[in-house]
């Protein structure tokens, strides 16, 4: 789990941290980082469904997944994973302060994120706009402006479903991340991740991690088919 | 036809046999293994009764011999079990190669059939006994389900790609065929018979004058309409399109270096998607005829292609209404129990059903 | 945290019964809000036994619509409806909940001596997901109804039907965070919580398949959901993701669809098997032959569980030789499962055996799951499978592992820990009785199933030809006497509950540490953390004693 040292013993006069069933702080966090890490394994499996799904369709129609991925917007979705990838950074750094007890720039740092995801969902949102615009989001039974050989037509359909697909529920994951951690800002400001009581937020982190990483995965599936020839 | 009550099912196909021996087989392991832990727990249960005081109940050693003993006596019988199983799979799953082909279409809630020489049908077939039948399947819709319990035969029919399932009757009589697999509100009504006949009176039934005209035939007219032959006739340097002829399940050789075979679903794929296997030497130029040609008209143009040639059969000239030419093919070969046409054997059914 | 942690007043009135976690609060808010693992295990229980009612209806309505060949009592949308209903409401909503979400709630945490779950919030947001997702669903399929069959199959659920499948997929995906939050919660529990001493093979073989159980909730789960939601956003936001028309493959959702739900069937088996372990040790007063080999076969279960999907499409035109890998591992789960029968049957040589209602729930799931088991070497062997693949065959050999396994080792389950549970005893004589007409029932419902699916008549068919009439009536016959042996158990448990006998702390004379603490527990269920000396089931080998007295 992590060394022993950065597991603190004891607590601050603010009140009993170690819940009334567990016996010790050490095993409460060892619970807590093991429920996270099972909680993880199981958002892999849930991920894993939609991969599994798209292996089997590109590997159906690789031609229509190449052509459809360079219709997605390179430039913006690097820019995006590059936002994304601060986040994590910036969520790294919230960890490392509240290991420090240092609540208050958990805080900030923990804002930061917010921020750097917020601006990443925006940037998701122009870009579904885009292909609003472009007519190349087959949803709802929208008209689908598909140039190409017409036999891809179908298959370029199911790549921007699947597009669609992964990438919002990537971003419900995000989402989800996001309004957490939102709850986590006046605690950090009253000083509640000092003395050590940094578990929520290591916690938090590891799942943030978890999100950048499946984007870490989406990216290239999505965008970078083929770009080389 | 399923109207009597029974507690075994009729068994009248070559595949009925092997299957209803393993079933017993099968059966006759449960009842016995059932039989077996009953007792042992129902004695063992009450001479170690509570009130029962004369008995030893010093404890038994830890028992991992025993627990390697029933591994050791199971796994044997799985693997029987499997190889048997796999056998009559094999048997179930692999049509003979001299198989009459008749190609079923499933839809909510129909199954529409036809025989190679054109003969169509609706919720029924008719097939001669003796003879193997190799049905090719697609379903326009939802997923259906080809089932014949008394063949001991079932094939999913899938929308989207072709599924194949065979049997050949061993008994003239009506049997019934249900969809097996749920499609829907009237899944239940999707039911039909399979009418087995002796050669001759199937040979009579299908050379019945019904104006439907062979698939081949259809195909061609298809392929005409179509203009498929601007790109596809001759082949050679100068056409777009590589050739026809001669082509079914031969090996083709692709743009991208591999090689497939020209069988069904090749064809199906390269009508309705032409770009996704390219034949080498040739530029996607095809346009795709999707959602313009319905499942019977795919399965029209590939009898057309099919009657152009291809691997172990001549191209051959048929003409609408006459006897398929398949079951003609058969006479020359191997499969003494083939259907001879009526034409060539008027008393066909006294030789085969003495 | 809730009121419940609230310092309480010691009782006046030495009479009144001490504290314990029924009575530490009498408020609803002190119900729906508890974070008592035991609390929350009893709110399970009345939220699946709702849906087990509700599920038995639907059955009880289409077995009466099954009596004729001919249509009469509903219509075929109805009937599809009906059957749609009822596997949905029973599998997601009582068989896969019902062991682990009840029994295991309420036990696990004691068993190793911990004073709750690893996450007692959360364990309570589990029980809502659950409701929300449950009632919901039920909400879907009653009012407005849904014809796919529990299972989905594409492309009739996401582009045909024309009934509420969006919905019921949304509800079944609201579900399963519950079971994977169910699972992490288990998980943890068992690793992180148990006392001194209680080490892993001194665990009883409850703990070890309530492991095995959350392994596959975690890992499987989130598979299904998966599936389900690219339905429901197939359906919902007009995606073509399964749609052959675009080239998508119906296919490719059977293979998650049964990822998943194969290894359910053993979510909802294993759970049972720890429960008839723990009913077969301590009516027959002994160690569990073999305890190792039992423990190591609810893993080896777990694992196998997640390689057999592939028997689902024996004749979806999937290439033979896949199937023949699928069969062989299929049939080499009947290893750990013949381990575990004749384990449970040896354990009964040498003991002191007693007949109380548990027990006998306990010997009738030895039978039929011996049966249910035999008869899934049938659906193994590929040659067989193709000719009682979809056909009645396949819902005799499931129910008998199901209803015939799993809602009878819930029942034992349930009757053995009830005065545990409630601090009360049931009648033994009621108990007894509806033990015996629930296995005379069940056996009547669905042995003439095997038969009536050799004949060849298909699952789901609402008309049928009239040669499998007499059958059918035999089954519907079974099934009103099943349906009416269920209503006693819920009926004199009720009654026990005001009027049955004070149970003592152990009146089955059994060992574990759920017996050493009083019945019914208090809210922290231990006073001090017990540290553990002794095996599992280490029973003492003197001349019998009296059972409660």
């Amino acid at each position: 789990m992590s060394t022993p040292a950065a597991i603190p013993t004891k607590f601050s006069s603010s009140g009993p941290v170690v819940a009334h069933h567990f016996e010790d702080w050490e095993q409460q966090y060892d619970s807590c980082v093991l429920g996270m890490w099972t909680f993880l394994v199981s958002e892999v499996m849930f991920f894993g469904g939609a991969f599994t799904t798209y292996m089997v369709y590109r590997w159906s129609y690789p031609e229509a997944f190449a052509h459809a991925s360079q219709h997605l917007d390179i430039y913006w979705g690097t820019f995006n994973t590059f936002v994304l990838l601060t986040s994590s950074l910036t969520m790294a750094l919230a960890v490392r302060a509240a290991h420090l007890s240092q609540s208050r720039t958990a805080g900030l740092f923990i804002i930061a994120t917010i921020l750097l995801g917020a601006a990443f969902l925006g940037i998701k949102f122009y870009e579904y706009y885009h292909k609003y615009e472009e007519g190349l989001m087959p949803v709802f039974g929208m008209p689908f402006n598909f140039e190409g050989p017409s036999e891809q037509r179908g298959p370029t359909q199911l790549f921007y479903g699947l597009y669609f697909a992964m990438t919002g529920i990537h971003a419900v994951h995000m989402i989800i991340g996001i309004v957490i951690m939102l709850l986590f800002i006046p605690p950090a400001f009253r000083g509640a991740y000092s003395s050590g009581n940094s578990l929520r937020v290591e916690i938090m982190g590891l799942y943030w991690h978890f999100v950048d990483l499946v984007w870490i995965f989406l990216f290239p599936l999505l965008y970078l088919i083929d770009r080389a020839t | 036809m399923n109207t009597e009550f029974e507690l075994f099912p009729k068994a009248a196909s070559t595949t009925a046999p092997p299957v209803d021996a393993l079933y017993m087989f099968m059966v006759g392991l449960t009842v016995v293994m059932s039989l077996f832990v009953a007792v042992l727990v129902i004695s063992l249960a009450i001479k170690y009764r509570r009130n029962n005081l004369g008995v030893n109940r010093t404890q038994l050693p830890t028992g991992i011999k025993t627990e390697l003993i029933l591994i050791g006596l199971t796994l044997p019988v799985l693997m029987f079990i499997f190889a048997w199983g796999a056998k009559v799979g094999f048997f179930l799953m692999r049509p003979p190669a001299n198989a009459r082909a008749i190609t079923v279409v499933g839809k909510q809630w129909m199954w529409k059939l036809q025989h190679s020489n054109g003969r169509r049908e609706i919720d029924a077939l008719h097939v001669p006994i003796n003879q193997p039948v190799k049905l090719t399947m697609i379903s326009q819709d939802v997923i259906h389900s080809f089932f014949v319990p008394a063949f001991r035969t079932k094939a999913d029919v899938i929308p989207g790609r072709y599924n194949h399932t065979w049997f050949e009757a061993t008994k003239p009589g009506e049997y019934r065929l249900y969809c097996a697999e749920y499609c829907g509100t009237n899944h239940s009504r999707m039911i039909g018979k399979i009418i087995a006949m002796t050669p001759g009176d199937f040979a009579n039934w299908l050379s019945g004058d019904t104006g439907d005209e062979a698939p081949e035939v259809t195909g061609a007219k298809l392929f005409e309409q179509l203009q498929c032959a601007t790109c596809h006739k001759g082949g050679g340097e100068q056409s777009r399109g590589p050739a026809l002829e001669d082509l079914y399940l031969k090996p083709v050789a692709l743009a991208d270096g591999s090689t497939v075979t020209a069988d069904d679903a090749y064809l199906r794929e390269s009508i309705l998607r032409p770009a996704a296997k390219i034949v080498a030497g040739y530029q996607p130029l095809m346009p795709t005829f999707e959602g313009q040609i319905d499942e019977e008209g795919v399965l029209h143009l590939i009898a057309y292609i099919k009657s152009l040639g291809g691997a172990g059969q001549m191209p051959e000239e048929t003409e609408p209404g006459q006897a398929d030419p398949q079951a003609e093919a058969n006479t020359a070969g191997e499969n003494t129990s083939a259907i001879p046409s009526p034409e060539q054997n008027p008393r066909g059914e006294a030789e085969d059903n003495p | 945290m809730s009121a419940v942690l609230e310092p309480q007043p010691v009782p006046a009135e030495p009479v009144r019964r001490q504290r314990d976690y029924i009575n530490a609060a009498y408020t609803v808010k002190s119900w729906l809000l508890t974070v008592d693992h035991k609390r929350i295990g009893l709110l399970y229980l009345a939220g699946v036994t709702v849906f087990f009612f509700i599920g038995g209806a639907a059955a009880v309505l289409f077995r009466l619509e099954l009596m004729t060949p001919q249509a009469d009592l509903v219509e075929s949308e109805t009937y599809n409806k009906l059957f749609t209903l009822h596997g949905i409401i029973m599998i997601f909503f009582f068989l896969v909940p019902a062991i682990p979400a009840v029994l295991g709630n309420f036990l696990l945490p004691i068993m190793i001596g911990a004073r709750d779950m690893a996450f007692p919030k959360l364990n309570l947001m589990s029980w809502y997901l659950f409701m929300i997702g449950g009632l919901f669903t039920l909400y879907v399929t009653i009012v407005g109804g849904v014809d796919t069959g529990w299972t989905f199959y594409t492309p009739y659920s996401s582009t045909y039907s024309n009934t509420y499948v969006m919905a019921t997929g949304v509800g079944v995906f609201i579900t399963g965070f519950s079971s994977i939050l169910t699972g992490v919660n288990f998980i943890v529990t068992t690793h992180k919580m148990r006392c001194p001493g209680m080490t892993w093979f001194r665990m009883p073989l409850f703990i070890w398949s309530h492991y095995a159980t959350a392994l596959i909730f975690v890992l499987g789960t989130p598979v299904l959901a998966i599936a389900v939601g690219l339905v429901a956003i197939e359906r919902g936001f007009g995606i073509g993701i399964f749609d052959p028309r675009l080239g998508g493959d119906p296919i490719l959702f059977q293979h998650l669809f049964w990822f998943y739900s194969h290894p359910a069937v053993y979510i909802m088996v294993l759970p049972a098997m720890g429960v008839q372990s723990e009913l077969i040790a301590a009516f027959s007063k002994n160690r569990i032959f073999g305890y190792s080999f039992v423990a190591f076969s609810s893993l080896a279960i777990a694992v196998l569980s997640f390689l057999v999907w592939g028997h689902h499409m024996f004749v979806s035109g999937q290439s033979i030789y896949g199937g023949l890998i699928f069969s062989i591992l299929s049939l080499l789960i009947a290893i750990p499962s013949g381990i575990k029968v004749f384990n449970w049957a040896f354990t009964l040589h040498r003991g002191t055996n007693s007949f109380y209602t548990p027990m006998l729930y306990a010997m009738g799931f030895l039978g039929l799951f011996t049966v249910g088991g035999l008869t899934g070497l049938f659906l193994a062997a590929v040659g067989i499978d193709v000719h009682v693949h979809d056909t009645y065959f396949i819902v005799a050999h499931f129910h008998y592992i199901m209803v015939g396994g799993t809602v009878m080792a819930y029942l034992g389950g349930i009757h053995y820990w009830w005065p545990k549970i409630t601090g009360r005893m049931y009648h033994e004589g009621w108990g007894r009785f509806s033990a015996v007409l629930v296995f005379v029932g069940f056996n009547l419902t669905f042995l003439p199933q095997f038969i009536l699916g050799y004949l060849g008549m298909p699952r789901r068919y609402h008309v049928y030809d009239a040669g499998f009439q007499v059958l059918n009536v035999m089954s519907s016959a079974g099934a009103s006497i099943l349906g009416i042996a269920y209503l006693f158990p819920f009926t004199y448990l009720l009654w026990s509950l005001k009027y049955g006998p004070k149970a003592s702390e152990n009146p089955w004379g059994a060992v574990g540490l759920e017996w050493t603490i009083p019945s019914p527990p208090p809210t922290h269920n231990f006073a001090r953390t017990p540290v553990v000396t002794w095996e599992a089931y280490e029973y003492p080998r003197s001349n019998p004693d009296e059972v409660f007295e």
